[in-house]
């Protein structure tokens, strides 16, 4: 550790005020930090600190995402292997999902850091950890055929439009994961739906049904796959959003640690509940009778609403805000779903809608806050006079 | 009959080291300091020059704004120097001691003393500046009265005081100044005790006791005015410190000037932390000496609690009003990986990606930082910390981007810096809320006065 120190001290001089690199500081700072929580100490305000800090957070969301993303790496190859008739062994399966998936990892994470690297040395701030988070988030929601210039592209409106545009990491409007998939379910729609994207090499290989299931449903074509199924995660779908227990053990580690809204997370739940519940009882096509608790496990629910609608900076920030937002979220999420067969998968476009509606609710929380105050006010006036 | 009030939120945060319930008097200091950044707001200028001879109670400087706010001089002496930076501030005044040569004051009859007299003689001897006005927690503004008076004897803050401790000899001047401040506002000062617990202040007349429940920063005056007589536009309430109404009221005895400041020395580098009884602008090391301390060269002192506390010099001086006095080491290390969650569970956390809370006993603490100052991410941290009806985070931003309308509905009367305590400490992005809501206030003092 010493020894790390010691050359990181000798590499640091250029990068510091007065030397040569001084503009580059925020990049060496970036990996220095990564090594080492440096040797600040407090200057204003409190003199003790807590030791959580960002990095330690966002790290805690990518392990949350780790159970999905394995599990997503699994049923990448397991999907191709069943699907093209093949026998296989579970390395095989897991073989086969990496040599897709981590090459879709290191284009989200080389583009989307460059952008980001760049802007912090452009502006002079430390570069934000918010990306390592959306980083990962980005493949793991896209098919897994999707060309990786797509994927480039897509990461690159993200991360420029809808996070640096705004300010940068804490600023933005919208979950820069999520815009980056509408950005490309809008851009290139045939790699984005249909029967051929969601199973690897689908397209080349004939006979491949990899429609999804609320695809299916959407072009009102009878579901084989159970219950069970959809819950453990077997079905064709993105790239790891398909096993609703590999979310929730995701979920989990992020209540545990109290990173994510339990708030948002139960009142998406209750939200999706509630109308799937209605839509039963009204029963007038197959999506509507479509059962209430398998559109819970079904599709990218799930995955939406533990690690995208939570977001902490695109969501409602007050407690009665997020209630409202998480619950709006999930009606959305099943209403997209059953009337617009147009977009299949209704959570996308729920939570960006809801992350555009946030500011609002918030806004009347608080203003009745305000309200409250200005009352007091206003009951003291009458009182003087 | 008493009430009670329970704040709910905000957590304790015991650290090694408090002062033990034992008492000494701190050596005879040969200097003592008058920091005027101690006073928030007030403009210092100087009645005395280098030189000029003081007695205990001799005014050293008053206030720009209002000359009737003077600070006098707690020994007697002469003025050794007067320390100044930039612009000319003045830094610090330095008192030379030397014999015991008291300004004596004639205090009327307690019959006749009336309003009037009351707050002449205390603007006159210099104890004045103990009365503490909200909003803003400025020196008292002499002519506007407040709609009450508040004493907290409840306090919370890491290293906090025990005032039943300490003014258990000092009951016959505590009320004797609860009964002058009573007579102000015409009715009882409020002083609020730990529930549960049995309290010397019980008999105390003149006294509207409130019994208070709750983890830090339930101490805080602010989140109790908030739940017993909330500060409304236009309004103002005076708060004392209760050694300050202790030393009011022996002043209102003798006629002189009394700066009574007993500190509780705290820290876990400390070898025997324990109460000293000392003066204001006491040199710190009259209450000890570089032998009471481990690490002496890799400590941090401060005036003041952890949280909320000045930096000094070990060469330094007691603050004007503050009751703590704690040793932090310094944390200027590397932490390989220290970002990795439940990693340096050794520091204490009130997150759960530590597991600190399994080892409530490790309450180890330095100044590290721990991170760096990142943008605001995380909701909804802030309020776990923050027991009133405000939305802290949204008052912040409402203070950074200088929205003085914004920051009035948001509830700024109602706070002050030190309310932001426990936030600075426990926030993720290592945002300066303290320092954030000192400048809005400043500014709100410039705009709006």
């Amino acid at each position: 550790m010493n020894f790390i120190r010691k050359n990181l001290d000798k590499i640091k001089k250029p990068f510091e005020k007065g030397g040569k690199l001084e503009k580059f500081y925020p990049a060496f700072d970036a990996f220095e930090t990564f090594l080492f929580v440096p040797n600040h100490t407090t200057i204003k305000g409190s003199h003790i600190r807590d030791a959580v800090d960002l990095k330690r957070t966002m790290v805690t969301v990518i392990i949350a995402l780790m159970p999905a993303l394995f599990y997503g790496i699994y049923n990448t190859g397991y999907q191709y292997f069943i699907q093209s008739g093949l026998e296989f062994t579970f390395l095989d399966a897991m073989l086969h999902g990496a040599y897709k998936i981590f090459p879709m990892i290191v284009v989200s994470y080389v583009v989307g850091l460059s952008i980001e690297f760049g802007f912090a040395v452009y502006r002079g701030h430390p570069v934000n950890e918010g990306y390592l988070v959306t980083g990962l988030l980005i493949p793991m929601i896209m098919p897994v055929d999707m060309p990786l210039w797509m994927l480039a592209v897509s990461v690159i409106f993200a991360v420029l439009i809808a996070k640096e545009a705004f300010g940068g990491t804490g600023m933005n409007i919208l979950n820069p994961a999520l815009t980056a998939r509408a950005f490309a379910f809008f851009a290139y729609p045939t790699y984005m739906s249909g029967d051929k994207v969601w199973v690897s090499e689908a397209s080349n290989i004939d006979g491949i049904s990899g429609e999804t299931i609320l695809g299916s449903l959407a072009a009102g074509q009878n579901i084989d796959y159970s219950s069970i199924q959809m819950f453990w995660g077997s079905i064709p779908g993105s790239v790891a959003e398909t096993s609703t227990l590999f979310v929730l053990i995701g979920a989990a580690i992020l209540l545990f640690t109290g990173i994510a809204s339990w708030r948002i997370m139960l009142s998406s739940l209750i939200g999706a509940s509630l109308v799937g519940l209605l839509f039963n009882f009204w029963g007038a096509n197959e999506l509507m009778s479509f059962e209430w608790y398998n559109h819970l496990i079904v599709g990218g629910f799930a995955f939406g609403i533990v690690f995208m609608a939570t977001d902490p900076v695109s969501a409602a920030q007050t407690k009665r805000g997020k209630w409202i937002y998480g619950f709006l979220v999930g009606v959305f999420c099943i209403l997209i779903r059953v009337f617009n067969p147009a977009y299949p998968e209704g959570v996308m476009l729920a939570i960006l809608l809801m992350n555009v509606f946030a500011p609002t609710i918030d806004h009347y929380v608080i203003q009745s806050n305000i309200n409250k105050r200005k009352k007091r006010w206003v009951k003291l006036k009458i009182q003087t006079v | 009959m008493s009430k009670d009030i329970s704040i709910k939120n905000g957590a304790k945060l015991d650290l090694i080291g408090l002062a033990s319930k034992e008492i000494e008097f701190a050596k005879d200091s040969t200097t003592h300091a008058i920091y005027p950044d101690d006073f928030f707001n007030l403009k210092p200028r100087m009645i005395l020059k280098e030189g000029d001879k003081v007695k205990v109670g001799s005014p050293i400087f008053h206030d720009k704004n209002d000359e009737r706010i003077v600070i006098v001089s707690p020994v007697s002496g002469y003025i050794k120097s007067i320390d100044r930076g930039e612009k000319r501030k003045i830094l610090k005044v330095l008192i030379y001691r030397e014999g015991d040569d008291k300004t004596n004051h004639q205090i009327i009859e307690n019959k006749k003393l009336t309003k009037a007299n009351i707050i002449s003689l205390l603007l006159e001897s210099g104890s004045w500046p103990f009365i503490k006005q909200r909003p803003y927690n400025i020196i008292a503004r002499p002519d506007k009265l407040p709609k009450a008076i508040f004493v907290s004897t409840h306090t919370t803050a890491p290293y906090d005081i025990d005032y039943d401790f300490i003014l258990g000899e000092r009951l016959e001047d505590f009320q004797k100044g609860v009964s002058i401040m009573s007579k102000i506002i015409e009715k009882p000062v409020t002083l609020t005790v730990t529930a549960n617990r049995q309290s010397i202040f019980s008999q105390i007349k003149n006294l509207d006791i409130i019994n208070v429940k709750g983890k830090h920063p339930s101490g805080n005056l602010s989140f109790q005015i908030n739940r017993i007589n909330p500060i409304n536009v236009g309004e103002c309430v005076w708060v004392i410190n209760p050694e300050d109404i202790a030393n009011i009221g022996s002043f209102f005895k003798t006629g002189n000037f009394d700066s009574t400041r007993t500190v509780g020395v705290s820290g876990e580098t400390v070898k025997n932390p324990k109460y000293y009884k000392a003066q204001i602008g006491s040199k710190i090391s009259s209450m000890i000496s570089k032998n009471d301390v481990n690490n002496f060269e890799s400590n941090r002192y401060i005036n003041g609690d952890p949280l909320t506390g000045t930096k000094v010099d070990f060469d330094g001086y007691l603050g004007y009003y503050n009751n703590i006095f704690s040793v932090i080491q310094e944390g200027d290390k590397y932490r390989m990986f220290g970002w990795l969650p439940f990693k340096d569970n050794h520091i204490p956390s009130f997150s759960r990606t530590s597991f600190s809370w399994l080892f409530p006993k490790n309450k180890k603490v330095n100044t590290n930082l721990n991170g760096d100052e990142r943008a605001l991410v995380i909701t909804g941290e802030m309020e776990k910390f923050f027991p009133m009806d405000i939305y802290p985070m949204q008052l912040l931003k409402a203070c950074i981007i200088e929205d003085i309308e914004k920051m009035e509905l948001l509830g700024i009367y109602e706070i002050i810096p030190e309310d932001f305590g426990l936030i600075d400490y426990s926030n993720t992005s290592k945002i300066e809320a303290q320092e954030i809501i000192k400048n809005a206030i400043q500014l709100m003092l410039k705009e709006v006065g």
